[in-house]
C-alpha cells in the first residue's frame, strides 16, 4: 500500500503497487485478502478505479466504502496505512467491463460508491483518446460523500466526449437550485444519451438503485441487452 | 491444516503470508460450515449482469430439450402439477457471501426428467432476459436441484428470479439461474455467461471452484 486517500467520511480510495499485476479491463475488481494472527482470513472484493493497463508493475487504485456491519471495510477505512502490505487477487470479473475498442456511445449510471468502476471508465477512455461519447451520470447524498467528485468535475469540463451530471439525494451543493431529489424518470430522460443512439449502459450501485436505474433505462426504450449491471447489497 | 494458499500452485511457491498489520477479524461463529473463502450474510444479496425481466405466469413456459433435438414443455399448471417440496438449504455465491437456512419451495427437476428420455452429460441452462449457465446433468437430479417458486413462504420475487428460478444450491449460487426458461440437454460441455467470461464450469463452493484459472 502507497497512498491512502480519503473520500469522505467512510469511504478511501487505497492505492496499491503491484509488482506483478497480469493488467485490468475498465469496470473489473480485486479481492483483497486480510490474515489473522491466528490464520483466520476474510477476503473481500474492490473495484478498481485505475485506468486500464497492460501487465507489469503497477499502481492501482480501489475504492472502499465503509459498511456499518463490515468486517473487513472499517479496517481498510479506518485501520490501514502506507507501508502495510496486503494480499490481492486480480483482476477479476469479465463482463461489466468496457475497452476502447468497443464500438459505440456509453452511457455510465453509478450510485454512492457504485461510481468506482465507472472513474476506471472515464480514466481508460481519456488515457485512449477514445472518440467514443462517454457520459457519467453520479446518484449520491451529498456532494461531501461523493468519491472521486473533483476529477469527475474537472474531466466533465476538460475530457473530450466526456460529460458528467450528479443527482444529490439528500443534500445539493450551495447554489444548485436544484431541490435534492432521487433520480426519476424525467431527470434520467435529461441525463443519459438517448436510447437512439444505441448507448451501452453500465448501472453499478446498490441493488435498490440499479433495479430502479434499469427498469427506467428500459421503460425510456434502451434494450435490456445493451444494459449491464453490477448491484451490491441486498434485497427483501 | 495449516492456512495457507490455494492448493496446486508450483512447488517451492507455496507460502503463508504474514499476518495482516491490525487485522483481527471477528467472525469466527460456525466457520465448520462454511465453505472455504466464504463470510456469513443475513441479508439475501442481489446480483444480476443485467435489468430484471418482468415474466408474467400466463406466459411462462419451461422447456427441456434433449441431445436428439426432442422437447418437453411445462406451463405455469403444468409446472404445479409435479411434486412440491420445501427445501431449507444454504446458499454460497462466488462473491463469497453465504446464507445459511434460506426456506424454500420448489419442484424437484427429477419429477420433469421423469419423462425425458436422455443419455446427456452437460445441461445448458437458459434464461427469460438471456442469461445462460452450464452444469453436469448428474447435478440436477437426486434431489439437489428444483425449480423453485416460493421464497420464505412467499412467491419468488422477480430480483430474486421470480416467478421460478433454477435452484441448485450445492453450487454456487450463480448456477442458480434466476427467471429459467429452459434446459438444452447435449454430449458436449457449452460453456454459459459466467462460465464463458472466467468462471468455473462446475462451481463447487466446497473445492471453491470459483474462477476457471
Amino acid at each position: 500500500m502507497v497512498q491512502v486517500r480519503p473520500e469522505s467520511d467512510t469511504a478511501r480510495t487505497l492505492v496499491l503497487e503491484v509488482p506483478d499485476w497480469p493488467g485490468h479491463l475498465a469496470g473489473q475488481h480485486l479481492d483483497v485478502r486480510l490474515t489473522a494472527p491466528d490464520g483466520y482470513r476474510a477476503v473481500r472484493s474492490y473495484s478498481l478505479a485505475s485506468a486500464a493497463t497492460g501487465p507489469g508493475p503497477a499502481r492501482v487504485e480501489v475504492g472502499v466504502q465503509e459498511l456499518g456491519e463490515g468486517e473487513v471495510s472499517p479496517f481498510l477505512v479506518h485501520e490501514v496505512r502506507p507501508g502495510d502490505v496486503l494480499e490481492v487477487t486480480g483482476p477479476l470479473g469479465g463482463w461489466f467491463v468496457w475497452r476502447p475498442g468497443d464500438p459505440g456511445p456509453v452511457q455510465l449510471v453509478g450510485g454512492g460508491s457504485g461510481v468506482v468502476p465507472l472513474v476506471s471508465v472515464v480514466r481508460t477512455h481519456a488515457a485512449a483518446g477514445s472518440p467514443v461519447p462517454l457520459r457519467l451520470l453520479l446518484s449520491a447524498r451529498t456532494p461531501a460523500t461523493a468519491m472521486h467528485l473533483p476529477e469527475l468535475l474537472r474531466r466533465g469540463a476538460d475530457q473530450p466526449g466526456f460529460s458528467f451530471e450528479a443527482v444529490w439525494t439528500r443534500q445539493a451543493p450551495e447554489g444548485d437550485r436544484r431541490p435534492p431529489a432521487r433520480l426519476d424518470a424525467a431527470r434520467l430522460a435529461r441525463a443519459v444519451l438517448p436510447a437512439e443512439q444505441g448507448p451501452t449502459c453500465y448501472v453499478c450501485g446498490p441493488t435498490a438503485f440499479v433495479e430502479t436505474v434499469a427498469d427506467l433505462l428500459l421503460a425510456a426504450g434502451h434494450r435490456a441487452g445493451r444494459i449491464r449491471t453490477e448491484r451490491f447489497g441486498a434485497a427483501r | 491444516m495449516s492456512a495457507e494458499g490455494p492448493a496446486g500452485g508450483p512447488a517451492g511457491e507455496l507460502r503463508v503470508p504474514p499476518a495482516t498489520r491490525g487485522f483481527t477479524g471477528r467472525r469466527r461463529e460456525r466457520t465448520e460450515e462454511l465453505p472455504p473463502g466464504q463470510y456469513r450474510t443475513d441479508d439475501f444479496p442481489v446480483l444480476s449482469a443485467g435489468p430484471t425481466p418482468r415474466v408474467d405466469t400466463g406466459e411462462w413456459r419451461f422447456t427441456i430439450t434433449t441431445e436428439t433435438g426432442s422437447s418437453h414443455h411445462w406451463d405455469w399448471n403444468g409446472l404445479h402439477r409435479l411434486p412440491r417440496t420445501e427445501v431449507v438449504t444454504d446458499l454460497h455465491c462466488v462473491t463469497r457471501w453465504s446464507k445459511f437456512g434460506t426456506r424454500w419451495s420448489g419442484h424437484p427437476l427429477d419429477a420433469f426428467f421423469a419423462s425425458v428420455s436422455t443419455s446427456a452429460e452437460h445441461a445448458l441452462v437458459t434464461c427469460y432476459g438471456g442469461y445462460t449457465t452450464n452444469l453436469p446433468v448428474a447435478d440436477l437430479l437426486g434431489g439437489r436441484a428444483w425449480i423453485a417458486t416460493g421464497y420464505d413462504g412467499e412467491p419468488l420475487a422477480p430480483v430474486h428470479g421470480g416467478p421460478a428460478r433454477l435452484l441448485v444450491p450445492h453450487l454456487y449460487l450463480w448456477k442458480s439461474a434466476k427467471w429459467v426458461r429452459s434446459l438444452t440437454l447435449s454430449t458436449a460441455e457449452q460453456l454459459g455467461f459466467w462460465e464463458g467470461v472466467g468462471y468455473h464450469a462446475h462451481g463447487d463452493p466446497w473445492r471453491e471452484q470459483r474462477y476457471a484459472l
